[in-house]
Parts: C-alpha cells; sequence; structure tokens
C-alpha cells in the first residue's frame, strides 16, 4: 500500500449494492440461539449504531460479519460480494476492519510495532522476509496512523504500559490500516474518561467519508452523535430501526433500556 | 521492540557512534574468541565439542524459530535434518554406490536442502491442523514413522545401516573434515543462520508469526491468513535444520536411522529447552550445555564408580534442575538475573526500558 496521506477510496463511488447486507442471518451455539434472522443493509459511507442490552447479539452480529466464526445461516454481502463463507482475512483483504470490545493487542509490542503489522496484514509484504527500512511506504502509512489517534508521543511504549485509553485508540489506529471500506467499532468508548470520549467522536467524525461503519455503543451520547441511523436489538432479533430522534423516543425502547420485564440481564 | 534500526530517542546518544562502537564490548571478547578459539583448544574439542554444539544449534535453531516465536512445538525437526542427510548419501557421494547417484555437490546440496524444506513443509500443513500438545504428538509421530522406514526400506534408505563415507567436498582444496576447516565450516553456519533468524524475527513476516503466536484470531482480523503464514514457519525452520543435517552428515560422515530416531529428535527438544526460546541465542547455549554434558558425563559417572553407561541420567538430572529452577531455561535465569541488578552487565548501562 503506498497510500498517502489520506485513507484510500477503493469504491470509486459506483457500486450500487450496499455496503453491508445480512439476509436472515443467524447464528446457534447448540440450542441457544445467539441471533435469529437478522437482515438489513447498510448504504455505503453510512454511519449507524447497534444499540440493545447485554446478550442481545450485537458482538455475535459482529463475529458473523468478520468472520470470526460462521453463521449457522442466512448471508451475508460485501459491496455486492458474497463473503458468507469468506475466512477472516479474505473479508479483511476486501476492505472491511473490526475492533474489538476486550481490546486485542499484542502486549510484547510497542504501539508502531502494532500498527506495523496491522498495516503488513493488508499489503503486499506480509510474507517479506526483509525488515522495513527508514523510508518503507508501509511503516510510513503506520507512523501516520499512530498520529492520526494522537499516539505519536507513546509510539515506542509496549502496549502492556499504555492506558486503557490509550489501548483503545491503538484499536482505533489497527482498525484504520490499509484501504478500509467499511469498519465495525465494538464498544469503542467503553471505560473512556469524558475527555477521551470526546477525542473519540472527534476521531470518528473526521473519517474520511466513503468510510461507512457501524458502532456498538452503550453510551447513547456518543452513538447518537456519531451515527445518522440507529438498529436496535433484543434477544438476538432487530427489534427497531430508525432515526436517532425516532429511537430515543420511541416508547417500547425506553421501556427495554429502562428496565423492563425482559431488558437488561441476559448476559 | 523496534522494528528497524534506527535510533530512537532514548539510545539518541549512540547516533554519532560508528557501527562498531554500538556493540558492546561482551560481544567483540565473544567474537574473538570464537575466531582464534583454534589455538587455544585441542582437535578434539573443535570437532567434537564446538563442531557438534554449532550443528545441533543450527537444528535446533528451527525448532525455536517454531515455538519460540511461532508457539508451535515440532519434535520432527530432527527428522528434517535427516532428509537433508540422507538425500545428500543419496544423490551425492557415499560408500554405497549401488544407491548413491554421485550427482557434483552444488546439484546435490540444494536438492537435499529443497527436498527436506518440502518434507517440512509437508509437516507443517499437517501440524498446524493442531494445537500444544497435539502438535507435539502428530510431529513426534511423523519422526517416529520416518525413523521406522528407512530402517525397513533398504532399496532407498539401506535400512538399518544408512550411509557412510558421505564426504564434505575437496573446495578450495581444504579438507573440511579437518579440525580447524570443519571447526570454521560450522562456525560460519551457525552464526549466519543466527544472525538470518534474529534479522527475521523483526521483519514483517517475523513479527507477524509473533502476532499468530500470542493471538491468531487478531492477526485473521487484520488480514493474516493464520494457517499459511504457520505453515510458511514450518518450511523457513526447515531450512535451518536442513543445514544442520547436512553439517551433521559430513561431521561422521554417515547417517543412518540411529542419527534421526526418537532420541536425538528429544534432544533437539532438550537443547532448545535448555537454552530457552525467547532468543535464538538460547539452542547455541543449551546445545553447548548438551554437548559437554554428553561428553563428559561418562567420565563423572566412571570417576565416582558408576557404569559410564548411565549418561542420560546426568542429563536427564540437569534437564530436571534447569526446568525446575528456569521454566524458560537459561536464558530466563539470566534475564531474572538481569533483572535483579537492575542493569545491563554487558554495557554497564542502568535498564530504563524492557
Amino acid at each position: 500500500m503506498n497510500a498517502p496521506i489520506a485513507i484510500n477510496d477503493r469504491s470509486n463511488g459506483t457500486s450500487r449494492e450496499g455496503a453491508l447486507e445480512l439476509r436472515g442471518v443467524g447464528k446457534m451455539f447448540g440450542a441457544l440461539s445467539a441471533l435469529a434472522d437478522v437482515t438489513f443493509t447498510v448504504e455505503p459511507g453510512e454511519r449507524r449504531a447497534v444499540l440493545g442490552s447485554n446478550g442481545a447479539g450485537k458482538t455475535t452480529l459482529f463475529n458473523c460479519i468478520t468472520g470470526d466464526f460462521q453463521p449457522t445461516y442466512g448471508s451475508i454481502r460485501f459491496f455486492g460480494e458474497d463473503i458468507t463463507n469468506f475466512p477472516a482475512h479474505e473479508r479483511i483483504r476486501r476492505g472491511l476492519r473490526r475492533t474489538y470490545q476486550i481490546s486485542l493487542l499484542f502486549a510484547g509490542m510497542n504501539v508502531l510495532d502494532n500498527v506495523y503489522v496491522a498495516c503488513c496484514g493488508v499489503s503486499r509484504n506480509r510474507f517479506s522476509f526483509l525488515r522495513a527500512r527508514k523510508d518503507d511506504a508501509v511503516l510510513a502509512r503506520a507512523r501516520e496512523l499512530v498520529e492520526l489517534v494522537h499516539l505519536q508521543d507513546a509510539a515506542d511504549t509496549l502496549v502492556s504500559e499504555l492506558s486503557y485509553g490509550q489501548q483503545r485508540q491503538l484499536e482505533i489506529a489497527m482498525a484504520l490500516s490499509g484501504a478500509p471500506r467499511f469498519i465495525l467499532f465494538d464498544e469503542p468508548a467503553a471505560g473512556l474518561s469524558p475527555t477521551e470520549r470526546a477525542e473519540l467522536i472527534n476521531i470518528l467524525t473526521s473519517l474520511p467519508e466513503h468510510v461507512g461503519f457501524v458502532i456498538i455503543e452503550h453510551d447513547m451520547d456518543v452513538a447518537l452523535r456519531v451515527s445518522e441511523y440507529v438498529t436496535m436489538m433484543h434477544n438476538g432479533r432487530v427489534f427497531k430501526e430508525g432515526k436517532p430522534a425516532e429511537i430515543e423516543e420511541d416508547p417500547e425502547v425506553q421501556a427495554l433500556y429502562l428496565g423492563g420485564e425482559d431488558g437488561l440481564g441476559h448476559g | 521492540m523496534a522494528i528497524i534500526d534506527e535510533g530512537s530517542p532514548k539510545v539518541g546518544r549512540n547516533y554519532k557512534k560508528a557501527w562498531f562502537e554500538r556493540i558492546p564490548a561482551a560481544y567483540w571478547i565473544i567474537g574473538v574468541l570464537l575466531l582464534i578459539m583454534p589455538l587455544l583448544v585441542n582437535e578434539f574439542a573443535l570437532y567434537q565439542i564446538f563442531g557438534w554444539t554449532f550443528i545441533l544449534a543450527i537444528i535446533a535453531l528451527g525448532m525455536m524459530l517454531l515455538a519460540g516465536y511461532g508457539g508451535m512445538v515440532s519434535l520432527a525437526q530432527m527428522t528434517i535434518a535427516g532428509v537433508a542427510g540422507y538425500m545428500l548419501a543419496i544423490f551425492g557421494d557415499s560408500a554405497i554406490e549401488t544407491i548413491s547417484q554421485g550427482w557434483p555437490w552444488f546439484v546435490a546440496i540444494p536438492i537435499a536442502i529443497i527436498i527436506a524444506m518440502i518434507f517440512g513443509t509437508a509437516i507443517g500443513w499437517l501440524a498446524v491442523r493442531t494445537e500444544g500438545i497435539y502438535t507435539i504428538m502428530i510431529t513426534l509421530a511423523i519422526a517416529a514413522a520416518f525413523f521406522y522406514f528407512v530402517r525397513q526400506n533398504y532399496t532407498i534408505f539401506n535400512g538399518f545401516s544408512g550411509f557412510n563415507g558421505i564426504l564434505p567436498p575437496n573446495l578450495f582444496g581444504v579438507d573440511w573434515r579437518g579440525a580447524n576447516a570443519f571447526y570454521y565450516l560450522t562456525l560460519f553456519w551457525a552464526v549466519l543462520s543466527y544472525l538470518v533468524i534474529l534479522y527475521i524475527s523483526r521483519s514483517p513476516f517475523g513479527l507477524a508469526l509473533q502476532g499468530v503466536r500470542d493471538n491468531p484470531r487478531r492477526m485473521a482480523a487484520l488480514g493474516f491468513n493464520v494457517t499459511a503464514h504457520r505453515v510458511a514457519a514450518y518450511t523457513v525452520a526447515a531450512f535451518f535444520s536442513a543445514i544442520g543435517g547436512i553439517l551433521l552428515t559430513w561431521q561422521s560422515a554417515q547417517i543412518s536411522p540411529g542419527t534421526i530416531g526418537i532420541g536425538p529428535a528429544i534432544d533437539i527438544l532438550v537443547v532448545t529447552i535448555i537454552g530457552g526460546m525467547a532468543h535464538p541465542i538460547g539452542p547455541f547455549i543449551g546445545a553447548f550445555i548438551y554437548v559437554i554434558l554428553k561428553t563428559f558425563s561418562v567420565d563423572i559417572l566412571t570417576s565416582i564408580g558408576l557404569s559410564g553407561e548411565r549418561f542420560q541420567l546426568i542429563i536427564g538430572i540437569s534437564f530436571l534442575l534447569i526446568v525446575f529452577f528456569s521454566p524458560d531455561g537459561v536464558l530466563g535465569l539470566w534475564k531474572r538475573w538481569r533483572d535483579s541488578l537492575g542493569k545491563d552487565p554487558l554495557t554497564g548501562d542502568r535498564e530504563d526500558n524492557s
């Protein structure tokens, strides 16, 4: 990837299909239905929030989309291509990215190395036996991403010595490697201080326009400020969809969030 | 862990120094000692102690790469070394003229290494489907199967007796089995293998391999084909073990099923674990300790009135002691000792980062 400053745009705006189309996607863990018959389409460049209580199936949904596990039934299309049976790395190479709810970082490596590895994964030199030289394009890209999430002063710090908030920022930098077309953010604001939240909103809203994302977020303030559309999930199913304002006003959603009889506690 | 060899602010004081000034004095001393070793020790030590140490270490570097960087313990590295040795005997020259093809060394050696690498890749392709103890079991099974196969196959592998009279080429008019020449030959390949593995460990391939070890799921979510990466690691590891196998075959001028049995396969594991798998220097430390024990334990045992055949006992007890006190080998002991001092004994600098 010789990506210059901005994130590459491979979509060219020509594709007529949705960025991400789910058709009747479900996931069974034995007899437990973690995800049932989820159908929705996200347009390219769209920013959508997925809300729901614990156990609503949000992270399972992400895992099915990125291929961490295969859905039991249903199909997933990514920019018109059926990726249902693709292994995870093939989906990533097509421009899908994700962050993890619990940071999955390489604790023994420093910040720059983590981002560098992420950038190698979506570049052609992932099997290279040659170390990066000073003018290496992938390494330069990694440095840009480190700066983008304001971690440049901690670039040489081991991940195990980072604060929690910095680790979350690093997760985001790694999700921006290469030429992302669509990103899944799994609770990026969890555990962040109010200042760090403001910073996060800043990073999310300043992403290039063609990069769409789906964000799982418990913090309504963050979720509704960065998204244009909301999908509400409950017990593994899509429960409500609509504009942020509609969802906030919806009596059923309010009942659920204010602790209705079967709202929380499906962990 | 820096990906490239540029000075970070922490080592900024080294900026103006020439490259040779940046290498700590202790490394220079070790380097010079290794170079002038033939002046210091006798031919037996050169050939049997140092030559054998370097050979075992090169074979064990393959295991260190797989286990230390990749988290995959393969017991088949000695088998891969054996494949290289056998192929050298079959395609090159040996005393068994009915089987050996007698091709020149510059054809036979590359063929031997390539076949060993293909063999290693096939083992990897099978073994990466498993994790942990199952990887050990499947590679041990392959090692055992290959041992029994070559012992019973007379048409290609000449069965129980194997091949003898496998000599290194008289390149540059040097008898490479002479003590001095063989010492430098093994030293050269040992240092080269060591440096190459050290270099690879910071390349995209090496970093990704360590990432696969720590978190395969995350690596897949970064676009890495985890399975392909693991198999490739087996291929690379086979390259080093194959070089070791060729040197080992030249050292004793023969290869037979006994060279690649279960015992030798486990010896490589012992060497790797005694030394430590965190750094490519580990196999060298482990191999040196192993060779010293194996060479002198007979003398120690007979001096205290025990049968010399019990040398495995001494090796076993030493192994137990090292693993008991330091599960990560001598390297782990060294690191803990260094941490307790709080400074780098090689440079005298206080350690301000890990």
